[in-house]
């Protein structure tokens, strides 16, 4: 991703959901992408899928394998969602269609990509619920979403987007709403199924992306912050942002950090995170810093670092 | 199979529950055996005039248990075949103004924008006239006849299935599932086919089935004023016009067709309002 805005016009004035983005995920990698609800990371994911509302302006490149997917055809486009890239999206409660059987649900996006016929499709369909280790997964494949619990509802979910084996997953928030035993178990599969595969995991939950990821970007108010190995984000985090997050943690002392974080279409001058920075400066207020490379592979946008 | 036996064993209990769907069905049902096998219980031709029988009451006459009217025709085989008519109009009319309907409005909800501004439009144009008024008008305009009849009330009839399959829509696409859907790379097509469509089917037979019991009124109403089927054709709107210079001496010429057609339309009312109650998406979605 080459620095990628995704802007939403409205009444009120531009919202920057994502502004000026510089990331790459290389093959096989766990790519995690952190940052407050409201920051933008839901948006950069379906910016990269083209599942935006026309009425979002997208500016920069996506390249996948060479290709720049904002200026791919949309039938194209459709060739690589699903088969090249799979979105597994938050909320699998509702990600399901409550009226068609689970298996047929699966076994649409196989037969679409793959060209199986039905019967084969439909074996297919139950050999990756059995992957995703759910039992009797023949049984299981005529039933209907509301006959699977919630951590159920998202295995399958995430048997969908494997279904045509893609090279790339988006996961967005793919624990939320699991109670802890069942996370742990999803975080394991999720594990084991993307040993393969690049992912980018958008998360707000550090612990889940110190157990998943390679890498770790954090985001804040639209743009990045900082950026290294999960390694030296835990150990040697750099930008007061980052700091703040890991201080906020349940074994790190439960430290908020306060204030609100800003709104997308107001931002403030100079750093965009100053306001809640203790230890802004006055060129924190007046100067908008950039990435910085302080070290070999970890970036971080901050004057101090 | 078995998980579909359980959806459906639960479906059964709660028609057992509605008295309305039960009688409704039951009549509905009654009707359409009494039609379909109209020629082998009529006892007599629908259309054969015997002058020498005019006029006759019912049960007067072993030979015609429902009377004859001016002409001599056998009441009862007349509403027989009668029944024929009203429900292949219904059924035909609601087909295809369902189908119609139901496509447009889909297509104008999830689309959106200019489309769904111009069938908006059309919709808003052909409802701000009375139903009855503009089916005359359409009817009066292709002339007589059962085809310029049903023509008439299919033009009026898929505004109905227009505005709620948009409705369903606006709501269904904002659902996860379908940009789920659409993140596994399916087309605008399939998603509509397979996503939407079964999830709005319900509301979509709901208003199928009262359509139809305004449908067959209203087909019987045009004939009444003389658009429909023109004698002898069995119709019931056109017997109770004819039977209605009759009314002071053999009122028997218009209370049968009143009857037949208010029956109908009543069962047909009765089974949509019951379905509305089974079919109640709250009901049938357990979370």
């Amino acid at each position: 991703m080459i620095n990628l805005k995704t802007h939403f016009p409205t009444p009120d004035g531009i919202v920057r959901a994502v502004d000026r983005i510089d990331l790459s995920i290389r093959e096989k990698e766990t790519f995690g992408l952190i940052g407050e609800t409201g920051c933008g990371k839901t948006v950069l994911g379906l910016t990269i899928m083209r599942l935006l509302p026309p009425s979002a302006a997208v500016e920069g490149k996506i390249i996948y394998k060479g290709k720049n997917l904002l200026e791919v055809s949309e039938p194209e486009m459709r060739g690589v969602r699903g088969e090249e890239i799979a979105m597994i999206l938050q909320n699998p409660t509702t990600s399901l269609n409550p009226v068609l059987r689970v298996g047929e649900q699966i076994a649409e996006a196989i037969r679409l990509h793959q060209g199986l016929n039905k019967r084969d499709a439909k074996e297919k369909a139950i050999e990756m619920l059995g992957s995703v280790r759910i039992s009797s997964p023949s049984r299981r494949t005529s039933e209907y979403p509301h006959e699977f619990s919630g951590g159920m509802k998202q295995r399958v979910m995430i048997a969908m987007g494997l279904a045509c084996d893609p090279s790339l997953i988006i996961a967005d928030e793919p624990t939320k709403g699991l109670d802890v035993t069942i996370k742990a178990q999803i975080i394991e599969l999720i594990t084991k199924v993307t040993e393969e595969k690049a992912m980018l995991l958008i998360t707000h939950d550090l612990g889940v992306a110190m157990e998943l990821c390679d890498r770790i970007a954090l985001m804040y108010a639209g743009e990045l912050v900082e950026y290294a190995t999960a390694r030296e984000i835990f150990d040697d985090p750099l930008h007061p942002y980052t700091r703040g997050f890991l201080g906020s943690l349940p074994n790190r002392g439960l430290v908020p950090i306060h204030g609100m974080s800003p709104s997308l279409i107001d931002l403030p001058r100079g750093c965009r995170f100053h306001p809640r920075c203790k230890h802004a400066t006055e060129a924190c207020r007046r100067k908008h810093p950039d990435m910085v490379e302080v070290e070999a592979g970890h970036f971080v946008r901050c004057f101090d670092a | 199979m078995k998980q579909h036996n359980s959806h459906f064993i639960d479906f059964v209990a709660r028609v057992r529950e509605s008295r309305s769907v039960i009688i409704g069905a039951a009549v509905v049902v009654l009707l359409s055996l009494l039609a379909t096998f109209a020629p082998q219980l009529s006892p007599n031709s629908p259309a054969k005039a015997c002058l020498d029988d005019r006029l006759i009451s019912p049960f007067a006459e072993s030979k015609y248990p429902l009377g004859t009217d001016h002409l001599g025709r056998c009441v009862l085989s007349r509403l027989l075949y009668g029944a024929r008519i009203s429900l292949a109009v219904g059924i035909i009319v609601v087909g295809i103004s369902a189908t119609a309907g139901t496509i447009l409005g889909v297509v104008s909800g999830y689309y959106g924008g200019v489309l769904d501004a111009l069938i908006m439009r059309l919709v808003d144009a052909t409802l701000a006239f009375p139903s009855i008024f503009l089916a005359v008008a359409i009817a009066g305009l292709l002339g007589q006849g059962l085809v310029s009849v049903m023509i008439a009330l299919v033009a009026v009839d898929w505004t109905r299935y227009a505005r709620v399959g948009r409705g369903s829509v606006l709501s269904l696409k904002e659902k996860e599932f379908v940009e789920s859907a659409r993140s596994l790379g399916e087309s605008d097509h399939y998603i509509m086919a397979r996503h939407i469509l079964p999830n709005i089917i319900a509301p979509i037979i709901v208003v199928a089935t009262l359509g139809m019991a305004y449908v067959i009124l209203s087909a019987a109403a045009l004939s009444f004023l003389g658009f429909g089927p023109q004698p002898p054709t069995p119709e019931w709107g056109a017997m109770l016009n004819a039977g209605r210079v009759y009314m002071r001496t053999e009122p028997h010429l218009t209370i049968l067709p009143g009857l037949a057609i208010m029956v109908m339309v009543l069962a047909f009312n009765l089974l949509g309002d019951g379905l509305r109650d089974v079919l109640d998406p709250r009901r049938v979605v357990i979370e």
